[in-house]
């Protein structure tokens, strides 16, 4: 072999670019946090993001939350009624809802919806230079676009799991209806009757987390996109994919801590 | 062709000894790929300097090392006797301000309306600016690009002409003192090009800015420049006026000129 320049082997250069990777998205959430709090916060913007995030997503948690209360209460009936406890229906599928289902599967559409959209957006800004064309006009990109998208997706987030578990209840209460007949205000009674602060409490504070994730990982991936518009399918497709399977962890991490405590 | 020393001699007297930027021994690779190699220029106040050079020569690169878009590996860059290098993220957004910057594509923002787009540098930049002055400014601006009933439209709804003056327009809402042009006719046909080309000239007047236009395209840069800078193999190849360039007989000049 020559003196020339030792060349990394494939699995070396692996490693290198994933501690690569770590190192820039440190440094972008450090970013993030910094500019969160440093003067001039883009309040409109912020909004707007909110309303785009929040606002646009209703129809399609609705539809899920719906579907998801009438379908987990489908599949639940028979076998309730074969152990003749059919009357734990309304607070299982509640405590199914609250704390697992509904943050979880909103958080994964939203992962999908929003994460993408922002990865997309981003990354074709990046593409035509519109980011570049903000710096350059002493505009601060991170905090006009990356602060004002990752608190909104983290406030906003939490509230559409909230309105997929109302709706997933009340789906609930119309599969209960299929076969009987249960009065709104007892099914909701005894649905809510069966919660305790302790089921709420961690599966709302979890959901901020999920949306941090969300805002983070769509923004992160379109911010740093490359140059061709080959990259804003890359950054649409990777933010999905990170943030559905971030979502998944940090699902996991909650629920140790939430056992830890609780038992 | 009517060069731009014959059209106007009013504008060359305007231009001064004094530099607005310079640049001294100023490199910048990619990797293995060297694409400047101590490029040394300076621009004087009030002057158009035509950056000139192939494709992959580098032109945009130094543009965008001056704005600090991209970090030289070394050199320094004076611009309004401030190094760029070695300014904080404070100064530099401070004299970003004093400095526009026309992208190649326009770099119009998608989800905003042409007004908007004007209106989102100067309320950032002009702090405390009242609603009616900004759009009396916007309307101002929007006449001197001609395109003054545009406000409203989105950007997916002009012409490729028309987004390049939207583009010159937001640049200079905030007047700046230096203007950086990357390729401004690239794209265009020869009729809207000419017509692009002066403009930069008509607002090299109206606001006194200093300007460097990268371009590719000899009618343009016959059209803007006081000045010519022809970039080769990310070296200065040639610095003159365009008559010396016309007359020059060297193979790289040629191959633009004849």
């Amino acid at each position: 072999m020559g003196g020339g320049e030792i060349k990394p082997e494939p699995a070396q250069r692996r490693k290198q670019s994933f501690l690569t990777e770590i190192a820039d998205v440190s440094l972008f959430i450090s970013r993030t946090l910094k500019e969160t709090f440093s003067r001039g916060f883009e309040f409109r913007e912020f909004l707007r993001q909110c309303f785009q995030i929040g606002y646009k997503s209703l129809p399609l948690i609705s539809v899920t939350g719906i579907i998801m209360g009438l379908v987990l209460t489908i599949q639940s009936r028979p076998t309730l009624v074969h152990f003749g406890a059919v009357s734990m229906l309304p607070g299982m599928v509640a405590l199914s809802l609250i704390k697992e289902m509904g943050p979880v599967i909103t958080a994964l559409l939203c992962a999908g919806k929003i994460g993408s959209g922002m990865g997309a957006e981003l990354g074709s800004m990046r593409v035509t230079e519109q980011i570049d064309a903000m710096e350059v006009s002493s505009v601060n990109p991170m905090k006009f676009l990356v602060v004002t998208r990752v608190w909104a997706a983290t406030l906003m987030i939490p509230l559409l799991v909230l309105y997929a578990d109302v709706l997933g209840i009340a789906g609930s209460w119309g599969g209960a209806n299929i076969k009987g007949e249960v009065s709104f205000v007892l099914f909701f009674s005894q649905a809510f009757g069966h919660i305790t602060f302790m089921d709420f409490f961690p599966a709302v504070v979890k959901t901020f987390f999920f949306g941090a994730v969300i805002g983070l990982v769509g923004c992160y991936k379109g911010y740093t996109a490359g140059r061709g518009t080959e990259s804003v399918g890359i950054a649409a497709n990777s933010a999905v994919v990170q943030a559905s399977l971030l979502v998944i962890i940090v699902d996991l991490i909650a629920v140790q801590i939430t056992d830890m405590l609780t038992s | 062709m009517k060069t731009k020393g014959t059209i106007d001699s009013t504008r060359l007297s305007a231009i001064k000894s004094s530099t607005v930027i310079e640049i001294s021994d100023l490199k910048k690779s990619f990797g293995e790929q060297h694409v400047l190699n101590n490029i040394s220029l300076q621009l004087l106040t009030g002057e158009n300097l035509v950056v000139l050079g192939k494709s992959g020569s580098g032109k945009s690169v130094l543009i965008k090392c001056i704005v600090r878009l991209l970090v030289p590996d070394s050199g320094t860059i004076k611009v309004l006797g401030e190094d760029v290098g070695g300014l904080n993220d404070n100064a530099l957004r401070v004299l970003r301000m004093k400095i526009g910057f026309l992208f190649q594509s326009g770099a119009l923002y998608d989800s905003m309306t042409v007004g908007q787009n004007i209106e989102f540098p100067l309320r950032r930049i002009k702090k405390g600016i009242t609603r009616k002055d900004t759009e009396d400014k916007v309307k101002e601006v929007l006449e001197q690009v001609g395109l003054p009933d545009t406000a409203d439209k989105m950007p997916s709804q002009l012409s490729g002409g028309m987004r390049k003056r939207i583009s010159l327009a937001r640049t200079i809402v905030v007047d700046p003192a230096i203007l950086l042009y990357d390729e401004p006719t690239t794209g265009l046909d020869p009729a809207t090009s000419a017509e692009i080309s002066a403009l930069i000239n008509d607002i090299q007047i109206k606001y006194k800015t200093s300007s460097i236009i990268i371009t590719h395209d000899i009618a343009c840069a016959r059209i803007t420049a006081d000045r010519l800078i022809m970039l080769k193999d990310g070296e200065v190849f040639k610095d003159g006026t365009v008559d010396t360039f016309e007359k020059s007989d060297d193979a790289p000049i040629t191959s633009f000129f004849k």
